[in-house]
């Protein structure tokens, strides 16, 4: 071995390289051919989508998946005024801002507390955090449409803030458990030492300290809320609302229009109101990708 | 001290703990009430039936024909799913030319919502304005221009499934790079000395040390198998399909509790429904129940 390597001169040897990368790369080709055309299955149906919205009906109808030959935005600015896109746009924010702050708030003073004091029931309530976490909404749905309804929070955004919060708790307070055990318990003992009051040493020193799994649980929840489905198609309708104005969130009323669509035959704005839910999603996620793929995979692997 | 801290805990549970109780525990809980009732709405009166709910369940050909498909997807959705994403994910080990790229492009529909996805490919499978028929007619496959993949009882289940795969296999291929990143080298050297081939590395070390990551991920896809709920709804218009061949116990169940005010029968479904989530994941984790791996 070591012979044939020594008899070999230093021009033959990158000879013999660059023939062997070449090699490599043809062996590599049905690798590439693999992927590319997954990407182009992922791909294709969200650009279609994107040039459809672009182009008119009578075009879409005659070649579904021809490019577009001169560009209509004014499908967008119909989507999103007289599609309601924009109005969905607005329910969907004035729902998630909250509801992400409270989830987050709330989540991380059960955790702090669960992570950092022994009291009687502790045990109940992390089994009962817990429990949350392996049960399918489908089971909740009938008596929680009910308890809704009498509470008389039904049809209303605060209501669906609230349930929000509630159905993030379990798995948020779960992460953060595990999030607040890591910190060093010296520097709550020195702040309390210092006189610190139980609340300032939480707000002080050991909220900033969890910032980085505070970032991680804002990410997963913001997503799971912001393309929450099954609750507010429970929750929320248009009952009692004058022509024009709407309680849907985004993704329910994305589905409303695709069902309107059967009897109103307006194909282009369709397309611009799909592309406007997936534009602003597609550059949010390319600007954080790191971020969001942890953020989303931590409950597979923390699991 | 001792009785600043109590107030103190007792202050920071008490919130979350109430919204907690009220929107989660106490549906939950009480649907297990409901389930034997006998109950169509608000005004009406709720009575118990004892073991009827149980009795008509078995005897709902509905119930059968949603229980059957969930079966179908859930023997097909995560044997592909992952299949695709340990390949991709192998692919990607040695490192690749545009990796970023392909990484990037297959998680993307993950962040997406379901009902997106649902609607965008409503698009897609469209028989007149579809790029796939249109496509595939283009192509010469005359037969399948104008074809509707969601109204012929055939195709509406495998084109529903595809759906779920199109939009999970990035989440798991993202996964399952993490895990095989996290194996040491040391092994492979070691058994790379021993004269072991790419494939056998592969078979004998690379799976068997991602078998915490697989049994996670195989729990993952089969929660969501029996779950479906807005990609069926949305894929069929809530109908389940031509002669519901797509209908799965979540859509199912939501039609009958909110469409038809059956809403005991519709929590008596939902039972079940937990209970073969539940019955489902505890079988996997205890499939090769060793310890939690450590290396």
């Amino acid at each position: 071995m070591a012979q044939t390597i020594a008899s070999k001169t230093p021009i033959e040897a990158e000879r013999r390289a660059a023939r062997w990368n070449f090699a490599a790369i043809l062996k590599r080709s049905p690798i590439y051919l693999v992927l590319v055309t997954w990407a182009l299955l992922v791909i294709y149906p969200l650009a279609w989508t994107l040039f459809s919205a672009l182009r008119t009906d009578r075009e879409i109808m005659f070649t579904p998946w021809g490019m577009p030959t001169v560009l209509h935005f004014e499908n967008f600015t119909r989507a999103w005024t007289k599609a309601g896109i924009g109005q969905f746009f607005f329910n969907t924010l004035l729902v998630v801002i909250p509801s992400l702050f409270f989830t987050l708030i709330l989540s991380a003073m059960v955790s702090y507390v669960l992570a950092r004091y022994e009291f009687t029931g502790k045990r109940i309530i992390q089994n009962l955090f817990l429990a949350g976490l392996m049960f399918p909404i489908f089971l909740a749905l009938v008596p929680l449409y009910f308890i809704m309804q009498f509470l008389g929070i039904r049809n209303t955004f605060h209501g669906l803030v609230l349930v929000y919060i509630a159905f993030s708790l379990p798995f948020t307070v779960f992460f953060l458990v595990g999030f607040f055990k890591t910190l060093p318990r010296e520097l709550m003992e020195a702040a309390i030492i210092d006189g610190a009051t139980h609340t300032e040493t939480f707000l002080k020193v050991m909220l900033p300290l969890a910032q980085p799994g505070l970032v991680t649980m804002a990410i997963f929840n913001f997503l799971g809320q912001w393309n929450q489905f099954i609750l507010p198609t429970l929750l929320m309708d248009n009952s009692g609302l004058a022509e024009g104005q709407t309680r849907y969130v985004l993704s329910q009323g994305l589905y409303f229009l695709q069902i309107q669509q059967q009897y109103a035959n307006d194909w282009s704005g369709l397309f611009a109101a799909v592309s406007l839910v997936m534009i602003p999603t597609l550059l949010v996620y390319i600007i954080f990708q790191e971020k969001i793929e942890k953020g989303l995979t931590v409950g597979a692997l923390k699991g | 001290m001792k009785y600043g801290q109590k107030r103190f805990i007792f202050g920071f549970l008490f919130v979350p703990l109430a919204l907690y109780t009220l929107f989660v525990l106490i549906p939950f809980v009480s649907s297990i009430l409901v389930a034997f009732t006998r109950w169509r709405g608000v005004s009406a009166n709720i009575t118990f039936n004892g073991l009827n709910n149980l009795v008509r369940l078995v005897e709902d050909d509905l119930f059968w024909n949603a229980l059957a498909n969930n079966l179908r997807v859930l023997v097909s959705l995560p044997i592909i799913t992952i299949s695709m994403a340990l390949l991709f994910a192998a692919l990607f080990a040695r490192g690749l030319r545009g990796q970023r790229f392909f990484r990037i492009t297959f998680f993307f529909p993950q962040v997406l919502s379901a009902a997106v996805v649902a609607v965008l490919f409503g698009f897609v499978y469209h028989p007149t304005i579809g790029v796939l028929s249109s496509l595939l007619g283009a192509l010469g496959f005359r037969q399948f221009a104008n074809f509707p993949w969601l109204g012929e009882t055939n195709t509406v289940l495998p084109a529903i499934i595809f759906v779920a795969i199109w939009q999970s296999v990035g989440f798991y291929m993202v996964l399952f790079i993490a895990s095989m990143q996290s194996i040491p080298t040391e092994y492979y050297e070691a058994a790379k000395i021993d004269g072991a081939s790419e494939w056998a590395l592969f078979w004998g070390i690379t799976l068997p040390l991602m078998r915490d990551t697989l049994r996670t991920a195989l729990v993952f896809l089969m929660i969501g198998a029996m779950d479906m709920f807005a990609y069926v709804s949305i894929l069929t218009n809530e109908t389940g399909g031509p002669g519901r061949a797509a209908q799965v116990l979540s859509s199912y169940l939501y039609g009958e509790a909110f469409r038809r005010q059956n809403f005991g029968y519709a929590t008596m479904l939902a039972l079940v429904l937990m209970l073969l989530v539940l019955g489902l994941s505890l079988i996997s984790l205890r499939v090769g129940g060793q310890e939690p791996l450590e290396y």
